[in-house]
């Protein structure tokens, strides 16, 4: 619920828009300075633990379509209210280039559903270009973040081990769950192929860490938002603590439009409009802290012209928007025959995989400059639509007790047992990897299309080059001699060079990154070091628009150690009297 | 597993965690919703009306509804460990699957119609009006896809969509679930495979990180580390 404000009858120190992980980071530690903060976010308040809001251990037929993918992408229990596509929100292409944009409109955003993987940068990855001489060197290095990524460790927790792997970097980690059966025969397979398979880092308390928030309770549905607050999402490991303990107002249902600036060019506030009453709002700040999302802030800041910003506010380079990436993305999967009548028992587990293999190969001895890792699947989840399908060909895979196997296709009681036999015999692989940042691939604004709040929409422009190809093909390779290895009779054909080698879509892999990059020369970045605009000092940006490339880690555990230390330069400079 | 011990693992971890808003008493985990009532919670508005919208219209005719009763059966039936896909109201779940996803829709209404074509150029009657042996003799000719002739692709295909259905909307009922042996989506405490699987597949915990993984006994214990990240306590 909005407050009914038209014009700002308060002033904030700050506004952050956005209430992600960068946002709930940031409304965090700068209402913990004793700041008066407002958060705007597009999307509805959401609460995991309100049995209104609660999709957390219900059974498929709890919904008409037995939670199928229709509405929702991820399906109708998956607490992210949006997808790719959402009714009166568009976003554009140019011909003949691809990118898909997955948004979520509520409280926490992304960070309810997402797959809670946690993995700190590693000294590399920073320095890429140093070391490949492709994309551009991050002017700041692990060292600078190691501090922030320690407290976001203990702040907010997660499970791990110490590997002592260079750009694999240690934290303080929880006990990891032991391995499921897969998981074991992947690993039994992967040493064979001496390829690395280690426990997962995800952000899941298998032990508190205070005494405000659960422990897992192993039912494997993280990203269906958690009731007892046991895995990490900004709405209630952030945003709602920080609202109990300081001065926060949250703003739901509120689109920003636009940062409002005056004519020295600096941030006032912003302008929104109202989802419920459809009508313009304003909020004035002393600081704007942009965390609306990589492409939802550039958005935002080519939409706030003005006479000092004529390209758009903090545009002076004109790469707002330039360098967008997304992590690579491909995956194969595979039946295991010895798998076939397994033992029933529980083996839900934590969100998400129980082991991973990080990236483990010399690129100067291959034909992709930048590593993936892997994340593994299978095992006897809960059955879902979809669940029992395509016996027409995965019949066969079943043998009777002399080795016969089951014709595919077929009915009757026989189908039936044999499904029940197929349970839990399937594993999958899916590489995750780094991409190189290119000016070429943007998102614009779109100068003929509005959305259904009359703001200006984006247009993207992205096409992947033989970097993200050749690695693409390499994970495949990767793929099938891991699941051969360990028996597996392999579904479906490899992609060759004709289907790009399975790569998945720009955006599809949901780690869209570098839009507002950071850079010691104001005339090829947007932000400085501190996350701050070149061009406005009280703007910043706290999402994943100021990375200057996105490793083959997930972004998240990035996003909020750099967010706690842009908040942390906010608070000295506004101390400072600065801005 | 009952309520209770379900609760109890549920809350299990800090002491005195309370959870804001939510009293315990709400959050019944073993809760079956009537076979009407689908959950809401968590459901936008707009969600919420396309599903309305969805389950107040009707797709299939009286006549096609008759026929989908016949061959879900067919594809799972009763047995002796549980009943059949008609038992678990798997055609109702089709009906809405075919609003949901309105590429299926022809599919199968011509499906329906096309083993009546079928029927009638094979014994000059409709399906329904068929002996079941006869209905099966046609069913025969498109159950199996690796064997079936090319006359009758357009049935094998509708054969495929319609076991699909069946299969999935029968395992995602809750009979389904028994029959199947789904034990998880509860509260628990995942301590690893049971020892005699293990053995079975000839795989063994790394005893390197025997004292590294987690406990289910410190499950409730505060984290604590040292400056290097060991954790004390």
């Amino acid at each position: 619920m909005s407050f009914e404000i038209k014009e700002g009858s308060q002033e904030y120190d700050a506004i952050i828009v956005g209430s992600g992980a960068g946002g709930g980071m940031a409304s965090k530690i700068l209402s913990e300075a004793g700041f008066r903060v407002a958060v705007v976010e597009a999307g509805g308040d959401f609460d995991p633990a309100k049995e209104e809001h609660r999709t957390q251990l219900r059974f498929p037929w709890e919904s008409p379509r037995r939670g199928a993918g229709t509405i929702r992408p991820f399906g109708d229990f998956d607490a992210a209210i949006g997808g790719w596509l959402i009714d009166g929100e568009p976003y554009t292409k140019s011909s003949g280039t691809r990118f898909d944009w997955f948004r979520s409109r509520m409280l926490g955003g992304r960070t309810n559903h997402w797959g809670r993987i946690s993995l700190r940068f590693g000294p590399n990855d920073f320095k890429r270009s140093s070391i490949d001489g492709l994309g551009h060197d991050w002017p700041i290095g692990y060292d600078d973040l190691k501090p922030y990524y320690d407290r976001v460790d203990k702040l907010i927790g997660v499970f791990g081990t110490k590997e002592g792997i260079y750009n694999e970097p240690d934290g303080f980690f929880l006990p990891p769950p032991k391995p499921r059966l897969h998981e074991l025969l992947i690993k039994k397979s992967a040493d064979k192929a001496n390829i690395p398979v280690i426990p997962s880092r995800l952000s899941i308390l298998t032990r508190p860490i205070n005494n405000e928030r659960g422990v897992c309770f192993f039912c494997n549905q993280c990203n269906r938002a958690c009731q007892a607050y046991a895995d990490f999402s900004s709405g209630t490991c952030l945003v709602k603590p920080a609202m109990q303990k300081g001065k926060v107002d949250l703003y739901t249902n509120s689109m920003v439009r636009k940062v409002t600036t005056n004519d020295r060019g600096e941030a006032t506030g912003v302008s929104y409009v109202s989802k419920e009453d459809m009508r313009e709002y304003k909020l004035k700040s002393r600081v704007v802290v942009l965390g609306a999302s990589a492409c939802e802030s550039a958005r935002i800041m080519l939409n706030s012209k003005s006479k000092t910003h004529p390209d758009g506010l903090g545009n002076h380079s004109g790469m707002v928007g330039r360098y967008l990436h997304d992590s690579t993305g491909a995956d194969r999967m595979a039946v295991i025959p010895d798998l076939v009548d397994r033992d029933r028992y529980n083996e839900d587990g934590t969100g998400g995989m129980h082991v991973y293999t990080p990236w483990w190969l010399d690129n100067k001895k291959l034909d992709f400059a930048r590593g993936y890792h892997i994340e593994f699947w299978g095992g006897m989840g809960m059955p879902s639509y979809g669940f029992g399908t395509g016996m027409d060909t995965l019949r066969s895979h079943i043998k009777d007790e002399f080795g016969t196997p089951s014709p595919n296709g077929g009915y009757g009681a026989g189908l039936k047992k044999d499904i029940k036999r197929f349970f839990g015999t399937t594993v999958g692989m899916s590489g995750r990897g780094e991409s190189i940042p290119r000016y070429e691939n943007y998102c614009e604004i779109d100068p003929l299309t509005v959305d259904k709040y009359g703001i200006p929409v984006l247009k993207f422009n992205y096409n992947w080059t033989d970097q993200e190809l050749n690695q693409a093909k390499h994970m495949h390779d990767t793929f099938e001699e891991l699941l051969t290895g360990m028996g597996g009779k392999l579904l479906g054909t490899k992609p060759g060079k004709e289907n790009e080698y399975g790569l998945h879509a720009p955006g599809r892999i949901i780690h869209e990154v570098g839009t507002t990059r950071m850079g010691n020369d104001p005339s090829n970045s947007v932000l400085n070091s501190n996350c701050q605009s070149h061009d406005c000092k009280n703007l910043f940006v706290v999402d994943g628009g100021p990375f200057v490339s996105q490793a083959d880690k997930n972004p998240t555990w990035t996003i909020l150690a750099l967010a706690w230390r842009t908040s942390d330069y906010i608070v000295d400079q506004m101390k400072k009297q600065n801005i | 597993m009952n309520r209770r011990e379900n609760l109890k693992l549920l809350f299990t971890g800090a002491s005195g965690f309370l959870l804001a808003g939510c009293s315990v008493e709400e959050s019944s985990v073993e809760e079956v919703p009537a076979p009407s009532g689908f959950s809401t919670a968590g459901r936008s508005p707009e969600e919420i009306a396309i599903d309305k919208k969805l389950l107040s219209e009707t797709f299939f005719t009286e006549k096609e509804v008759e026929k989908l009763n016949y061959l879900v059966e067919v594809i799972i039936p009763a047995d002796e460990d549980s009943g059949s896909a008609l038992d678990a109201g798997v055609p109702d779940f089709i009906e809405f699957m075919v609003k949901d996803i309105p590429s299926y829709q022809t599919h199968m209404r011509g499906g329906l119609r096309w083993l009546d074509n079928r029927a009638l150029d094979r014994f000059d009657q409709e399906f329904m009006d068929l002996s079941n042996d006869q209905r099966i003799s046609i069913i025969d000719e498109i159950a199996y896809p690796d064997k079936a002739g090319p006359e009758v692709g357009n049935g094998v295909r509708f054969f495929n969509i319609l076991r699909d259905l069946t299969s999935t909307g029968y395992f995602t009922s809750k009979m389904g679930f028994d029959d199947l042996g789904y034990v998880g989506n509860r509260p628990n405490v995942w301590d690893g495979v049971p020892e005699h699987v293990l053995e079975k597949y000839g795989v063994a915990y790394d005893p390197r990180l025997e004292d590294v993984y987690l406990k289910p006994d410190q499950r409730g214990v505060v984290a604590q580390w040292d400056d290097q990240g060991n954790l004390i306590g």
